[in-house]
């Protein structure tokens, strides 16, 4: 007969309030197998926790039932107390009487009764229970790094530095994002290439990290620790190893239609072009879609004049499978279109500008070398109207219901930014509300309206009117009541935040989950905010929401600490509650590898007797490495030959005759 | 093509020309609008108050009688239109509104919004297409520059409406394409006309309509096209600098059935 101790949890009066823990405790002594009885306050507590332990000592218990919370609360403690005490943890078995009982009903009496039944059945499975042991996985030594914005840059400088190898994988031609395209950066007003160049170089010439530009995750396996990712990385048409970044081929293009993306389409650019002057790497790439040569077979001019043979219009995708320990992503975000919006005629007029472009408009390096100009005519502007929450807390099927974040901050900058170069240009901003928590952050808008003279206007613009050469810009000032007619020369649009088109698909790739907005899903919301529900993937920067370059940097740093702590693990302990195959039930029909999803199954030949022969047989065959202990191939098993460890099926059986019979 | 035809009372009274001019073409394109025999006033106003059903049963006894015969049912006035297909979103989405109104209607078949109501430009855009239109235009109006003037009824609520983006709205002006002209868009043809306002605050509607006005003369519009009687009769009443007629004068006349 086994020797089976209760141990019955108050938690204060979360659990002795509704249920009555005397008659749990009486009730217990009588199920048989059962030797030992205690009730404690806090059975988690250090004082709770060796009263365990002396009693699997002094009783000899070889089996342990704790009536308390929910498993995900304390299993591991009261586990960890188990082993100490000399037991397998696996013997130890939880009856949750907290969430399950006691904060759901209100009925003592009830309460109660079922509180025994949940004891009774958790002890019918002790009574199964088998000792477990863990096994160890190795941690390959490498980090991903999806996205290269400030997020990605920041994580892998960090991973890189504690000795770890980071690979980037960034899609488009150049690490940076989009802080490469902002001119200068609040709350301090520094110039962002500055600040971003050194890091984006940094983390070319660091010697742990390795950058695939122009790439993209194409499938990823594996598990924790072990990652298997396969990566495309798209044909440049150039070959990097040669080319030298003089320059001659993008200077020599002779198609020059496209709209150059790093300038928000306020410049054109070659078909063979390197996206920002500070871009990294420095190599061209092929537009292939633009390019002469590839459209008409004629051209061909680039390869002519590159001095070091470096152009390959002949190249193709090239796909690369390398094995990582962890995987952070951080692909960031855009900004929503805005062709719904037509009462600001943002399509139709080119002196109604984006944020973004905006930025590109005050750049040094952007299309007008910084002078303010209005695209229209060139012409500097005399009143420029900002409006706030274009699309942003805005609940109609046109926009987002969330509020950007960012917009608030960057359009106190905009309009000082004029202000500081141009100070007789009048300066509107339409908000609904200023929301600029943060260190420095009021004090910086505040500077705007009281040192800088912007107008800041409470209310909505309703509809931007182009009359003759302005936009009449018609709103209302909230606080008075009154109607404003503003006759603009330039009107910018903070356009809501949104998560990447192509986000849920690499969720998907990933097996991590987005949120209703498309945002990637943090494990908990306050408590584990880098981490996503897969182990061992990490989240940096705008892709789990909108977010400032501080933010992004402080939860990009989170994120490398987390990443680090698992590759310095060097070994992961993993789940022994994992799926076994009793080969001689087993038809090898192999409906279960169809749907673990997981691909932990596998198919095997084995050879077995038959009357006294020996043959051939095909068997389902459980890799544990991979096996997360779901179940879903035991109720799959039509023959029934899967069944998981540490949750049989007949101990699931046992625990249901406990409660029913 | 066969529809169900719901006329409304402006066009048996002040806009009589909006229907002549659709009928006639409507023949010519070859369309069969059948109208509705015991139709009755849509209400002229969509009720807003929740608990209002008298009002709407008039619009479901119309839908009612399109479902029944399988038909898609037309209108022509942009405000019977704006009524009709409002209500019949209610008879949809609105449990107690639906209810209440079969209760009242004890129709032989109880009606939850089965019906589909179209515009008569939208029947023009969807189902026969602007392109097969343009293939039928026998006297195209070459070197007219024409306006639209869309008015609210037709785009607003823009969910329920469904029928163009109400802020930068392109129905009008690929209809004008259509018939050999020349749209011109201008800033304020969205903007409202006044409405009703026209009854009881005169300077204000006067306000409204003269900054319609100004802004077709300041983009040199020529002509002004509408599908709402109300809409018209505000435009025309100021200073008339430029003639606004119904759309479908002006599908007539370049199909040549404008007698
Ligand atoms: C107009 C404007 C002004 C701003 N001004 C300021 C300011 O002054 N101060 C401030 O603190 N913040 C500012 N911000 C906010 C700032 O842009 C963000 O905080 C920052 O860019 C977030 O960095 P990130 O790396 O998370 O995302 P991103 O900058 O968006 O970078 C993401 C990177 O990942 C890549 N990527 C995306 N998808 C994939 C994929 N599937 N595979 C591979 N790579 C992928 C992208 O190409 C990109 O390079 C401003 C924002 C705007 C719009």
């Amino acid at each position: 007969m086994q020797r089976i101790g209760v141990f019955v949890c108050w938690c204060g009066t979360n659990i002795a309030g509704t249920v009555d823990i005397d008659q749990v405790k009486q009730a217990a002594e009588k199920i048989p197998g059962v030797v030992n009885v205690q009730d404690y306050q806090y059975m988690c507590s250090e004082v709770g926790q060796n009263l365990i332990k002396n009693a699997i000592k002094e009783q000899k218990l070889d089996r342990v039932v704790i009536a308390s919370c929910s498993p995900r609360m304390h299993e591991a403690t009261f586990r960890k107390a188990a082993k100490s005490a000399g037991l397998n943890p696996y013997l130890v078995e939880i009856a949750n009487i907290r969430e399950q009982c006691s904060w759901v009903h209100k009925n003592k009496e009830e309460a109660t009764e079922k509180a025994i039944a949940l004891v009774r059945a958790a002890v019918a499975k002790a009574t199964l229970n088998t000792e477990l042991v863990p096994g160890e996985i190795g941690v390959e030594p490498r980090a991903l790094e999806i996205g290269g914005g400030i997020a990605g840059i920041q994580t892998a400088l960090d991973i890189a530095e504690a000795g770890y190898k980071v690979d980037i994988i960034e899609k488009t031609p150049s690490i940076g994002g989009k802080m490469a395209q902002i001119d200068k950066t609040f709350p301090t007003l520094d110039c962002s290439a500055c600040i971003l160049t050194p890091k984006m170089v940094d983390a070319s010439t660091h010697p742990n990290i390795n950058l695939y530009t122009y790439s993209e995750v194409e499938a990823v396996q594996g598990y924790v620790g072990n990652f298997e990712v396969t990566i495309r990385q798209k044909a440049r048409s150039v070959n990097a190893d040669k080319c030298t970044g003089c320059g001659i081929c993008t200077d020599k293009c002779p198609s020059k239609k496209a709209e150059s993306e790093f300038d928000e389409g306020l410049r054109k650019r070659g078909a063979i072009y390197i996206p920002f002057p500070q871009a990294v790497p420095n190599v061209p790439v092929i537009d292939r879609e633009e390019c002469l040569k590839f459209k008409t077979g004629k051209c061909g001019l680039c390869e002519r004049v590159c001095p070091s043979g470096a152009i390959e219009f002949n190249q193709e995708d090239t796909l690369v499978t390398q094995k990582y320990g962890a995987i952070v992503v951080a692909t960031g975000y855009d900004l929503i279109n805005l062709d719904k919006f037509g009462e600001y005629p943002y399509t139709e007029h080119p002196d109604v500008i984006t944020s973004l472009e905006f930025e590109r408009l005050t750049s040094a390096a952007g299309p007008t070398a910084g002078k303010f100009l209005r695209p229209s005519n060139g012409n500097k502007p005399k009143k420029v109207v900002f409006v706030q929450c274009v699309g942003s807390r805005d609940k109609s099927s046109r926009g987002k219901t969330y509020c950007s974040k960012i917009c608030c901050m960057y359009t106190a900058k905009h309009a000082m930014l004029i202000k500081e170069k141009y100070p007789e240009i009048e300066v509107y901003v339409f908000y609904i509300d200023v929301r600029t928590p943060g260190k420095n952050f009021d004090e910086f808008q505040r500077r705007a309206v009281e040192e800088y003279g912007v107008n800041y206007i409470k209310g909505m613009v309703g509809k931007v009117f182009p009359e003759g050469d302005k936009l009449q810009v018609h709103g209302v000032d909230a606080l008075s009541s009154e109607t404003l007619i503003i006759d603009a020369d330039m009107v910018v649009l903070a356009a809501a935040t949104k998560a990447k088109d192509d986000a849920q698909e690499l969720g998907r790739k990933l097996s991590i989950s987005t949120d209703a907005n498309n945002f990637f899903t943090e494990a908990h919301p306050k408590l584990r905010p880098v981490e996503t529900h897969s182990a061992g993937i990490y989240l940096a920067g705008a892709c789990q929401g909108p977010k400032d370059i501080p933010e992004t940097v402080a939860q990009s740093s989170a994120a490398a600490a987390k990443a680090i702590g698992l590759l310095n693990k060097g070994k992961l302990v993993n789940n022994p509650c994992v799926s076994q195959v009793d080969e001689q039930i087993c038809s090898g029909c192999l409906a279960c590898t169809k749907m673990c999803p997981y691909e932990a199954i596998s198919s095997q030949v084995i050879e077995v007797k038959e009357q006294g022969k020996i043959v051939k047989k095909t068997v389902a065959h459980v890799n544990e490495a991979l096996c997360q202990g779901c179940g879903g191939c035991t109720v799959t098993c039509r023959a029934g030959a899967l069944d998981l460890k540490g949750f049989m099926n007949r101990q699931i059986l046992a625990e249901v005759d406990a409660i029913c019979l | 093509m066969k529809f169900s035809y719901y006329p409304g009372c402006t066009l048996k009274t002040k806009a009589q020309e909006l229907e002549k001019f659709a009928l006639n073409s409507a023949a010519a394109l070859g369309v069969e609008l059948e109208e509705q025999k015991e139709w009755q006033c849509c209400g002229a106003v969509y009720p807003l108050a929740e608990d209002e059903i008298g009002t709407k049963l008039s619009s479901v006894r119309a839908l009612a009688e399109a479902a029944q015969k399988n038909e898609k049912l037309i209108t022509l006035c942009a405000a019977c239109h704006h009524v009709i297909k409002r209500v019949n979103e209610d008879m949809k989405t609105k449990d107690d509104v639906k209810n209440k109104v079969n209760n009242y209607l004890q129709l032989a078949q109880d009606y939850q919004g089965e019906a589909e109501v179209i515009h008569y430009l939208e029947m023009l855009r969807d189902e026969i297409g602007f392109d097969k239109l343009a293939e039928k235009v026998t006297n195209p109006l070459t070197n007219r520059k024409i306006g639209a003037y869309y008015g609210c009824l037709l785009l607003r609520p823009a969910e329920t409406m469904n029928f163009d983006d109400p802020e930068n709205p392109s129905i009008i002006e690929e209809f004008i394409k259509a018939l050999g002209a020349t749209p011109v868009k201008y800033p304020y043809r969205t903007e409202c006309c006044g409405g009703y306002l026209s009854l009881d605050n005169k300077e204000l509607a006067q306000e409204m309509t003269d900054n319609i006005m100004k802004s077709a003369l300041k983009n040199e519009v020529e002509e002004l096209v509408t599908a709402c009687p109300l809409c018209k009769y505000n435009l025309e009443n100021k200073n008339g600098k430029i003639a606004i007629s119904y759309f479908t004068e002006l599908l007539a006349e370049a199909l040549g059935v404008k007698e």
